[in-house]
């Protein structure tokens, strides 16, 4: 840009200040150009980005009021209240002054000190009294009010004279302190110069454009407006937004909604039964151990008999050609009551919902994405809350294939373009499959979730019909985090309001 | 789920070599690699599959995976010799009541061969044996014992012997009192009147099942050859299998396996271990429906075959180590691993159906977008809570705290279910206070009361700085935008974190069926006492409102 142009660009704070610019305090210069210290500082900015001048930022200790100086400034200092108490009464007791002074017993006790030590004030049997040149001394100002008066000062700036003065105030409570000030020296570059030296025009810039002017022409006819320096850097805001976790997961619904999916919702508080077992999990399965799941010491209700009669017998001896897990099963531990630790009993609820239904019109495809909970300590990698993505396809013509079919849809729209299924084991499937996606920049497969098709022990007891139900429940913190670059876990649950600020939205769509 | 680790040597020279494709192999044969370092491999083994927790196991099952050698895998099982007999006394009954044991000779056990061993043996107690639990196994060098061996209980204080690790004799209740193994498994044994013992025919102790044998008669070493092998639990089927299990593995490290009799009574008298194989039918139609692909009798066989089953005509030969084959669809997932996963084609069915998300949900996300429109940042907080943070911290006194629900043992200070998100709201304002104002700020999530309908959605609505105007001003533009009446009214009972007078209670306006109106309570809304920022140490000022989505979710249309 050339002289003119920045010339054009100056806005009308920084014109302001420009006259100003030899002052060395920054509160003449606010004073001379009638600006708060904020719009001058952020206008000093502006000259040097636009090469005007140079800004040295030095850090000084300034000496100021503390707390209580401020307002021994109002009502003097204790030493000066007792003196007009004396000045007064000419003699007083010692409990008589401290009373009618209202000075705390260290107050007081300072007060004198300082009185006796400067010989303004005599100590006779007990009372106080002026001593001889108290007279002379009780009307003058004493070195300490003196200093007081002359704060803020610079700590280096105090003179020699006043050096033990401000030390004895320091060491009294709260009645000076030292603060840190940053204090800016400017300095006024070639091109600064040059601009000083030119006759600027100020009146003839248009600063803001006001509904006035739109009205009436003449009020720009023929001036120009002041050039913006649109690269300035500017303070950052921020706007109102969906915490980014739930960002992921309303595009995950949205996925299974367009696949066709209806969605299910069920409580969090569930009883054994539904949790673990209706979906053909013994009860000495370890996962039942309070080591492992959060159980809350009220008993559940167990559904209806017939129900539990026959995923007793899916356990005891076996159902439509099963030999089950031989073993007494114990309603009372099906009673035990948990917090769910997988949504997968949200889809053993909505077939059971299914069977009553005409038998040819239980069928359907159902999904739900929502929280689970287990047992565990908090650190990086592990938590004791985590979102699974649950989904069933009941059907009499669906397969393994198909099963693959919906994962590796759900996955491909999830972003994982590469993904593999291998063999795995869960009590409630068969056959099971672990899926894995390929991560190209850490170069691993690393592992997605499970599903399967569930067992005849849990179709048969729950929906009343032996046919393929497509089942799956895969975590999904891990696909947020792998989206969001997150590393840590507990950053999911964290709620730093400037992360969540930051955070960009999430982009699939 | 357990990990084994297998001689890298070892598998290169009996199985293959372990590249990039062998490696594959692994994987898609269920066994997911773990690590792989110069020495060792290390693989995941499935809790449905105890066979694999050896490498014999491994290996004997994979070599039918690779085609090498498929096909039912046979074992010579020699009956009993002269006294190979354990009499199983009536007082183990209520203690741990069956056992099936055998009899492998013909060892010659190095080093890593016995290790191989004790590691099977406490992998199948960790899995299968839940931690003791449902079965124990010992394993006794036969040359120390006098046949025949009897299982009985006995009163603790009588059961004297010298335990593995221990110098001296000691009773059945000071092992469990003082050895190291015996604390571990006390729970397993305590309160019982009698703890069970393997005794040989000269009355020494051989073990005190489930928790330890003994140092005399109990110490496999290298110059052991024939070993005694006992299995003791609650269910003779799953003992047997157990049993299987082992001595399969030590017939491959090149014993002899003999059975024993079982004399459970005069009349009732088992043979162990019983190698003989389970036919289970299985439908060539059913396997490919459930796949999903088509496959000939002819290849339905030859995958079998490399499950190591044999098939005939409709019916599978089980081997008597498998445990895990309750239903065809076992089988059938089986020769899906045969088939290959990799080779299954992804598909998905061309039915056509009506997708749909819970009207809640919808709600949900319509209270959300309004109020981010307002400019409010959404937060995400645990279910889980604590007392301090949950009452304390909003003004209650530690005796007079409300009832909430607590959660058992729970492994981190989080251990009720928190009772409202107005706690949640203040904890994130104290968390940043560091950060830029004004900072407003709504949550959405369930809340639990230990009444019956314990579980209901909420929302809570912070400002701060912020006052009773502002917020009463978000809380009037979201029920205009859901088109629902509202009204706020002064409260009978103030919720204790608010300031008195700067508080209202909202009040939904409903019409029932009969058309008339009625007011259904849903929350509060008002500015924070003074008193509770400081418990939070919050330094600005907090306006905040609750309310129950519960009864919004029945009105919006």
């Amino acid at each position: 840009m050339d002289t003119k142009d920045i010339v054009d660009s100056l806005s009308s704070n920084e014109l302001k200040i420009l006259p100003h610019l030899e002052e060395k305090d920054i509160v003449n210069i606010c004073k001379k150009s009638n600006l708060d210290k904020t719009s001058v500082l952020r206008a000093l900015e502006y000259l040097k980005d636009k090469g005007l001048i140079d800004l040295v930022y030095e850090k000084t200790k300034i000496v100021d009021l503390g707390t209580n100086g401020i307002l021994h400034q109002k009502n003097g200092l204790p030493e000066r209240r007792l003196l007009n108490l004396i000045n007064e009464k000419r003699i007083i007791n010692f409990q008589e002054a401290q009373k009618q002074s209202k000075l705390s017993d260290e107050e007081f006790k300072i007060s004198i000190g300082t009185l006796k030590r400067k010989n303004i004030v005599d100590i006779k049997n007990q009372n106080l009294v002026l001593s001889n040149s108290g007279g002379f001394g009780a009307s003058k100002k004493t070195d300490e009010e003196l200093f007081l008066d002359s704060l803020p000062i610079n700590l280096d700036s105090i003179p020699k004279e006043q050096i033990n003065v401000f030390r004895d105030l320091q060491r009294r409570k709260d009645i000076v302190k030292i603060k840190e000030e940053t204090e800016v020296k400017i300095k006024i570059k070639d091109l600064g110069k040059k601009i000083l030296n030119l006759k600027i025009d100020h009146e003839s810039l248009i600063e803001q454009v006001t509904p006035e002017m739109i009205q009436n022409e003449k009020l720009w006819k023929g001036k120009k407006f002041r050039k913006y320096n649109i690269q300035a850097p500017l303070p950052e805001i921020s706007g109102g937004k969906r915490h980014f976790v739930n960002q992921a997961i309303d595009y995950a619904k949205k996925i299974w909604v367009e696949m066709g999916f209806q969605e299910m919702r069920g409580d969090i508080i569930n009883s054994s039964f539904w949790v673990f077992d209706s979906l053909f999990t013994a009860q000495d399965h370890p996962v039942r151990e309070m080591q492992d799941t959060f159980f809350i010491s009220k008993k559940s209700e167990l559904p209806d008999k017939k129900l539990v009669d026959s995923v007793k017998m899916a356990h005891e001896q076996g159902i439509s050609g099963s030999k089950g897990w031989r073993y007494q099963w114990d309603s009372e531990e099906a009673k035990k009551t948990v917090l769910r630790t997988h949504t997968t009993c949200i889809s053993a609820k909505k077939l059971y919902e299914l069977s009553k239904l005409p038998i040819q019109q239980r069928k359907g495809k159902f999904f739900s994405l929502d929280k689970n909970f287990r047992n565990e300590t908090v650190d990086w990698k592990h938590g004791f809350e985590f979102y699974q993505s649950e989904g069933i396809v009941v059907d009499e013509n669906v397969n393994l294939r198909h099963l693959l079919g919906y994962l590796r849809e759900f996955y491909k729209r999830m972003g994982f373009e590469k993904i593999r299924f291998l063999p795995t084991y869960y009590p409630y499937t068969e056959p099971s499959v672990q899926i894995r996606a390929w991560h190209p920049e850490r170069k691993i497969w690393f592992e997605l979730g499970g599903a399967g098709i569930f067992r005849p022990e849990i179709a048969v007891p729950l929906l009343g019909k032996n046919i393929p139900i497509l089942a799956w429940g895969q975590g999904f913190d891990r696909i947020i985090m792998d989206y969001y670059q997150i590393k840590d876990l507990r950053e999911l649950y964290k709620n730093d309001l400037e992360q969540l600020r930051k955070t960009k939205f999430w982009m699939k769509s | 789920m357990a990990n084994i680790k297998l001689n890298k040597k070892q598998f290169e020279k009996e199985i293959g070599k372990l590249d990039e494709k062998m490696q594959e192999k692994i994987s898609l044969f269920g066994t997911p690699i773990g690590a792989i370092t110069d020495e060792e491999v290390e693989l995941e083994v499935f809790p449905n599959r105890p066979d694999l927790l050896s490498y014999y196991g491994f290996k004997r099952a994979f070599l039918a995976y690779l085609g090498k050698k498929t096909g039912l895998k046979k074992y010579k099982v020699n009956s009993p010799k002269k006294d190979y007999t354990v009499r199983i006394d009536s007082s183990v009954k209520d203690v741990r009541p069956f056992t099936a044991c055998a009899i492998v000779s013909g060892l010659k056990l190095t080093s890593e061969g016995i290790k191989d061993m004790i590691d099977l043996q406490e992998r199948l107690h960790a899995t299968i044996g839940r931690k003791r639990k449902k079965m124990a196994i010992g394993i006794y060098p036969l040359e120390e014992i006098k046949l025949p061996i009897t299982y009985m209980a006995f009163e603790p204080d009588k059961i004297k012997f010298m335990p593995l690790g221990a110098e001296k004799e000691m009773s059945g209740l000071e092992i469990l009192e003082k050895h190291p193994v015996g604390k571990e498994y006390a729970p397993l044994l305590s309160g019982k009147s009698k703890f069970p013992i393997f005794i040989d025919s000269q009355k020494n102790i051989l073990s005190m099942p489930p928790v330890i044998n003994s140092a005399l008669t109990g110490r496999v070493t290298e110059k052991t050859t024939s070993v005694f092998v006992e299995c003791s639990g609650f269910d003779f089927e799953s003992l047997k299998k157990c049993l299987n299990i082992i001595v399969t593995s030590l017939a491959e490290m090149g014993g002899e396996i003999y059975q024993m009799e079982l004399e459970y009574d005069k009349s009732k008298k088992q043979i162990t271990p019983d190698l003989s194989t389970t036919k289970e039918k299985i439908s060539l139609e059913n396997t490919n429906k459930l796949i999903g692909i088509k496959i000939d009798e002819r290849s339905l066989k030859n995958l079998l075959e490399k499950m190591g089953y044999e098939y005939s005509k409709g019916f599978v030969e089980v081997p008597a180590w498998r445990t895990d084959i309750l239903h065809e669809v076992d089988l059938i997932e089986d020769v899906a691993v045969a088939y290959g996963y990799d080779n299954l084609i992804p598909e998905i069915p061309e039915v056509a159906t009506n997708g749909e998300e819970q009207r809640s949900e919808v709600i949900k996300r319509k209270i959300a977008e309004i109020l981010v429109g307002t400019n409010m940042l959404e937060t995400s907080n645990y279910h889980l809570t604590n007392q301090k943070t949950q009452f304390i911290l909003m003004g209650f006194k530690e005796k007079s705290q409300p009832d909430c629900i607590k959660i058992e043992s729970s492994k981190t200070d989080y251990n009720i279910l928190r009772t409202d998100l107005s706690h949640y709201a203040l904890k994130v304002l104290s968390e940043n206070l560091d950060k830029e104002y004004p900072q407003r700020l709504f949550e959405i999530g369930k809340v639990f009361t230990s009444k019956s309908k314990s579980e209901e959605e909420h929302l809570a609505i912070s400002i701060s700085p912020g006052n009773f105007t502002e917020l009463k001003q978000t809380l009037d533009y979201l029920f205009k935008m859901l088109n629902l009446n509202i009204e706020v009214k002064e409260p009978d009972k103030v919720p204790l974190h608010f300031i008195k007078g700067r508080v209202g209670e909202i009040i939904l306006k409903v019409k029932d069926e009969r058309n008339k109106e009625k007011s259904k309570p849903i929350g509060f809304v008002g500015e924070i006492h003074p008193e509770i920022l400081k418990n939070w140490k919050i330094r600005m000022p907090v306006a905040l409102l609750e309310i129950n989505l519960e009864e919004i979710f029945e009105e919006v249309q």
